[in-house]
């Protein structure tokens, strides 16, 4: 058996008083795409950003790869990893926002190159040559110069997209990428997400496109109140959600 | 959000060839504008009052305009101008670097630098210039000997005399960078909190380092909020710095003041003064629509304003902060 490329033990995090995450265990395997549901304040992007310690839980571990995110370990106590390392471990953890957060004062080239010059100390010209591959992939080789403010906000999203993959990530993490788009662009997005999981990218999309989580999702679940309430293979638990609370939000987003 | 890049002077020529224009719509609209009498009768009564100011200043006997001219490139002159010139550039220089550094205190998870920021701000924000400058002058006075060694009156390595070491030039220094630095440190403070967090957060999911988020995303994102108010400072530190002639600061001032004590040309000595200060001042105006334009880079707006216009701007005294 190998280790599988996600693995969550009873995961809690608060803001204060406020519980958003109250034990949340999940195993992802890899090149799994697994799609997150929920209602608003759910705890859906708190828990993508404990995944890659963006968020520090109050409790519980995340292994990513077999790996523990944002601790050592020794003797049962855990102390936080130096940042050199935790800065590693992201490395190798792409994110998607759900507004892009672009460079806005770099070219969409130069925001694709970034990582990999400030991060991964690649020469300009090996970095500008993988840049240009990666905006070929998503389709915008010919927008390659201009300024994020000079792109559509479906341009800009691949663009962030590629960003990541120059990291050459072995988890994708996507929060809400598409909500905040006009819908005739929402379409491109998805097309260049599904292809990334035709790649066999291990992925873990929030979002509200049920559509591409019955058509792309091998694995979707369902949170509500800090929790997972259900979850299940998509076509199943869309057909038929088993808990009072899947179906009332299921029957309001479908 | 996306607003056009191709934002033109109205008086540049237009992308005329732009998409294809149908047959019968004209190339460019004839707008016919209203006459507007109030406004001509206010340009014409403008120019009058100009052309009669100028004609009163020209011809009057009183302003000595060959003393004026004779002295405009004077070497006593000059080297006041070139002391005005380094006081100005090295204050600046001295006072965006503790305005950096001060304004990164202010926003660290440490309570004590935060506290010692907000004591340093506070305090040179809430004194006047032209008494610090003169307690630096003065130093001396509290403590005539400055060493190096163990601090809390501990033995010392080395001692100065205060008095060798603060000459007049480095208190004017001292009292304008500090200053200055109290200034700079709220501009970089705002540009700071000017940037997006998700930057911040985009940057650190890639994996950079804080350090490379700072210099990398963050401050080229401030610096296009930093750069116009920083520009105002550079101007107004350009005549501020004649404050140092109260402590023989031999500014472009201080000499123009030493020199008509000599020969009472008060006026005309003045005026040479100030057109040499009115010089400086456009010529960092200059400097400062091209830095603005180059960290508006990306961001789809081109710098409001001629550059004629931001000029005429900047030679108003009342955008003094002091
Ligand atoms: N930094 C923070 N400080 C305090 N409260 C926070 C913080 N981040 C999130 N929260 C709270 O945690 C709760 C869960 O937020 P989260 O963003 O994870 O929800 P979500 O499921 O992603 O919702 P949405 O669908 O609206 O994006 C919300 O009530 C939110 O107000
Ligand atoms: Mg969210």
């Amino acid at each position: 058996m190998t280790t599988p490329m996600v693995r969550c033990q009873s995961l809690r995090k608060s803001f204060g008083r406020l519980e958003v995450l109250r034990g949340i265990d999940m195993v992802i395997e890899r090149g799994q795409v697994v799609c997150v549901v929920g209602p608003s304040g759910s705890g859906k992007s708190t828990l993508l950003r404990c995944l890659n310690h963006l968020e520090e839980p109050q409790a519980g571990r995340v292994y990513v790869d077999g790996e523990l995110i944002g601790y050592s370990e020794r003797g049962g106590r855990l102390r936080p990893l130096p940042d050199a390392r935790l800065r590693r471990q992201r490395e190798s953890i792409g994110m998607v926002f759900q507004r892009f957060h672009l460079f806005p004062h770099r070219t969409a080239v130069e925001n694709v190159m970034e990582g990999l010059i400030a991060v991964k100390g690649v020469g300009a010209a090996d970095a500008r040559k993988r840049a240009d591959d990666l905006l070929d992939r998503v389709g915008l080789a010919d927008r390659a110069h201009h300024y994020p403010a000079q792109l559509s906000g479906g341009q800009q999203q691949r663009v962030a997209i590629a960003r990541s993959l120059a990291m050459s990530p072995k988890l994708m993490l996507f929060d809400e990428p598409t909500s905040a788009l006009d819908p005739e662009l929402v379409g491109d997005v998805l097309e260049v997400m599904k292809n990334l999981a035709a790649s066999g990218m291990t992925m873990i999309v929030v979002t509200h496109e049920m559509g591409f989580a019955r058509e792309v999702g091998d694995h979707l679940v369902f949170m509500d109140e800090g929790m997972i309430i259900e979850q299940g293979p998509p076509r199943d638990l869309l057909a038929a959600p088993q808990h009072d609370r899947t179906r009332a939000f299921l029957s309001k987003v479908l | 959000m996306n607003r056009s890049v191709d934002e033109r002077d109205p008086a540049a020529p237009g992308p005329a060839s732009a998409g294809p224009a149908g047959p019968e719509t004209p190339e460019t609209n004839r707008i016919s504008h209203p006459v507007r009498p109030g406004r001509w009768l206010a340009a014409g009564v403008t120019a009058l009052v100009l052309a009669w100011l100028g004609w009163s200043v020209a011809v009057n006997p009183n302003l000595h305009w060959d003393i004026v001219v004779a002295y405009q490139f004077d070497r006593v002159i000059m080297d006041g101008l070139r002391v005005t010139i380094q006081l100005t550039v090295a204050s600046m220089a001295i006072g965006v670097v503790l305005g950096v550094v001060v304004a990164l205190m202010q926003v660290s998870d440490s309570q004590v630098l935060r506290a010692g920021a907000i004591a340093y701000v506070w305090f040179f924000r809430g004194t006047p210039l032209l008494v610090q400058l003169i307690f630096w002058f003065n130093i001396a006075l509290i403590f005539p000997e400055i060493g190096l060694g163990v601090p809390f009156g501990g033995p010392k390595l080395v001692t100065w005399e205060t008095n060798a070491l603060v000459t007049g030039f480095v208190a004017a220094l001292l009292g304008l960078s500090i200053n200055e630095g109290a200034y700079m440190s709220e501009i970089v403070r705002a540009g700071l909190r000017a940037v997006d967090p998700g930057q911040q957060e985009a940057a650190a999911a890639l994996g950079m380092s804080r350090l490379k988020i700072m210099k990398r995303v963050v401050l080229p994102q401030a610096m296009r909020i930093i750069v116009p108010p920083t520009g105002n400072q550079f101007i107004s530190m350009l005549k501020t710095t004649s404050l140092v002639s109260v402590i023989a600061g031999a500014d472009l001032l201080t000499v123009a003041q030493r020199l008509y004590l000599t020969n009472f040309e008060v006026i005309a000595l003045l005026i040479v003064a100030s057109i040499w200060y009115l010089v400086l001042t456009t010529v960092a105006s200059v400097g400062q629509y091209f830095l603005e334009r180059r960290f508006s880079r990306g961001f789809g707006v081109t710098v409001p304003g001629t550059l004629r216009g931001r000029i005429g701007r900047n030679l108003r005294f009342s955008g003094s902060t002091r």
